[in-house]
């Protein structure tokens, strides 16, 4: 990506700045038109959550056909919404990475040549940063510099925002994202998938202190993380089972694996806030949505005297509004994207 | 009518704008960087050539498929956004037809071919003389007013089939082979070994994708009335993934 000031002196000067956002990292093809950063005017979400449960986890090539399928459908619906035409819009934004490479390069062609053809700037957005922008959606007070703990089926980071589009990541997953260990320990234990919520519906009917699995650390990295031991004790525990012909209470199961991960995610965000003195601490992506993990991080922040910020769960999944509210802020300091702009699949956060 | 035509499903990466009988521009580059990062720097190089408002563009061509996949879905990507920015019509060109167009006009076997791995080809066998007799395994879709003469769609095949193929139609023609693509390169001690035929192989400039002839044929495909909504538009991959022929595959079972 490259800074330039084409044109956009009074761009930057002006009121209101309209952009039209695009994500399709994953499995969800979204479109949304932003107003300002936090105004959303609209949020479209095409899942394609139905195909890939077929397949037990999301399968990238059928996800790149599939957004493909319905990338105009959604932009248009995201206009429509909005109530406005590409006439009215300042900007087009698209997530350029991290994410599925093949589903990452339809968005990005596509808003790329929008972008063109209407002569519009054109931004790059780092999908973790969008997810930490959906906060600014939210809470319309939240200003950085705040902690943020990014949990998801591919991330899990510990991040210091410093300043808008400043980020620092504290700690980071050395093996699984928190939510691809939910993925697969739901696998194991039938519950199918998407693991996430399936987890946390059957955890509220289990004893979370049932059985004691382990919290992973990773040796002389305090705020990173490591889910890859907690998931084959899961599963060691399951086989152990099996072999000696005991039952096993999946509610338990799921009660105390997600206990395990909440701990450890509950327990970093609180040194984190201790050590740096965070007086805000926000949660992001799709694993925010675990009522377990809202509720610990909560009660923890009030002890800890940090105000706790979330995201409502249509904000916490992979959405285009959280990319706009992430593209205002670079708008506004005057980033802008080549057309040479590629999709980069290992985007790290503050990389640009 | 003014066509804007793309072609990203191989390697080379092409754009072109065609407008009536003039060919106003044609940009190819077949070098190791990826098509989303050269194909609308492309474009926006001959916009400024050509001094151009897209507003004028009457619809937009794209190589719709075969090819690779993640090259189809850019080029196809591209076309459906600025088809939508411009609310312009696509035309979905199937890519070896568009290629069979770097031959236009003549009445050997025109065989475009692209590598589709494990000795096999997306490839299809065209000609552009009217009177073509058609043999029974293959379909001819004799359109009145089309100059092309589809002697077999194109579809995925083995290199071997193929050539018993040609084999087959060149004797009950008496007419010769010209074979293009990059499947022809890749497989071409097989087809030796394979193809006995009068055949011969393209020159570098007519042997690869060109976003030009995609603009031709688009322009005989809008004619015949084959314009499809961006938002409709989607490759033709001739494939289905690899995870649903795995399913297709246990559920047969």
């Amino acid at each position: 990506m490259t800074q330039k000031d084409i044109t956009q002196k009074d761009m930057t000067q002006k009121e209101e700045i309209r952009i039209l956002a695009v994500e399709s990292s994953c499995d969800e093809t979204a479109a949304a038109v932003v107003v300002n950063g936090r105004d959303v005017r609209s949020n479209v979400i095409s899942s394609q959550i139905d195909i890939h449960t077929l397949y037990g986890g999301v399968v990238p090539e059928i996800a790149s056909r599939k957004h493909i399928e319905r990338i105009n459908q959604v932009v248009q619906q995201a206009l429509d919404d909005a109530k406005m035409t590409l006439d009215e819009i300042d900007a087009v934004a698209v997530t350029y990475g991290p994410g599925l490479v093949g589903a990452l390069l339809v968005g990005v062609a596509e808003a790329k040549a929008i972008a063109w053809a209407k002569n519009l700037p054109f931004l790059g957005i780092h999908h973790i940063e969008g997810h930490i922008s959906a906060n600014y959606i939210e809470h319309l007070e939240l200003e950085p510099p705040f902690g943020c703990l990014v949990v998801s089926g591919g991330h899990t980071h510990l991040v210091r925002v410093r300043d808008y589009g400043e980020y620092e990541i504290l700690g980071k997953t050395a093996d699984d994202a928190a939510g691809e260990a939910f993925d697969k320990v739901a696998r194991a234990i039938g519950l199918g998938y998407p693991g996430g919520p399936k987890i946390d519906q059957a955890a509220k009917k289990g004893d979370p202190l049932a059985i004691a699995f382990p919290h992973g650390k990773v040796r002389g990295s305090e705020y990173d993380f490591s889910f890859s031991g907690l998931k084959s004790a899961v599963l060691n525990y399951l086989n152990e089972k099996k072999m000696k012909g005991e039952a096993v209470c999946t509610e338990d199961v799921a009660a105390s694996f997600q206990k395990s991960v909440v701990d450890v995610l509950v327990e970093h965000s609180k040194n984190a806030i201790r050590e740096y003195g965070f007086s805000k601490f926000a949660i992001a992506g799709g694993v925010a949505s675990n009522s377990a993990l809202r509720a610990a991080m909560e009660e923890m922040c009030l002890k800890q005297g940090a105000q706790f910020y979330r995201p409502s769960p249509v904000l916490c999944t992979d959405n285009a509004a959280m990319i706009g509210a992430a593209a205002y802020y670079e708008f506004r300091k005057g980033v802008r994207s080549d057309w040479s702009l590629n999709a980069v699949p290992n985007l790290r956060l503050g990389e640009r | 009518m003014k066509i804007l035509a793309i072609d990203s499903s191989g390697m080379p990466a092409s754009c072109a704008v065609c407008e009536d009988g003039t060919l106003l521009a044609e940009y190819t580059v077949n070098f190791k960087r990826t098509h989303s990062q050269t194909l609308v720097p492309m474009l926006d190089e001959i916009r400024t050539m050509l001094e151009m408002d897209l507003e004028g563009v009457d619809a937009v061509a794209v190589a719709g498929g075969p090819g690779s996949f993640t090259g189809l879905r850019i080029g196809s990507a591209a076309a459906k956004g600025i088809g939508l920015a411009l609310n312009k019509p696509l035309v979905h060109v199937p890519t070896l037809e568009g290629m069979a167009y770097n031959f236009y006009g003549s009445s050997s076997l025109v065989v475009p071919m692209i590598d589709a791995r494990n000795r096999q080809v997306f490839a299809g066998i065209y000609s552009f003389s009217g009177e073509m007799r058609v043999l029974d395994n293959c379909k001819a879709e004799p359109v009145e007013s089309d100059p092309l003469c589809v002697l077999s769609d194109q579809e995925a095949l083995r290199v071997t089939d193929l050539c018993e193929r040609l084999d087959a139609l060149a004797r009950e023609t008496g007419k010769e082979v010209i074979l293009l693509g990059d499947g022809a390169v890749v497989y071409r001690e097989l087809i030796e070994e394979n193809l006995t035929a009068s055949h011969w192989y393209a020159p570098a400039h007519l042997a690869q994708q060109k976003a030009g002839s995609v603009a031709v044929r688009a322009a005989d495909l809008a004619r015949q009335g084959k314009l499809e909504s961006a938002a409709a538009h989607r490759p033709d991959y001739l494939r289905v993934s690899q995870a649903e022929r795995v399913r297709a595959q246990k559920e047969g079972r």
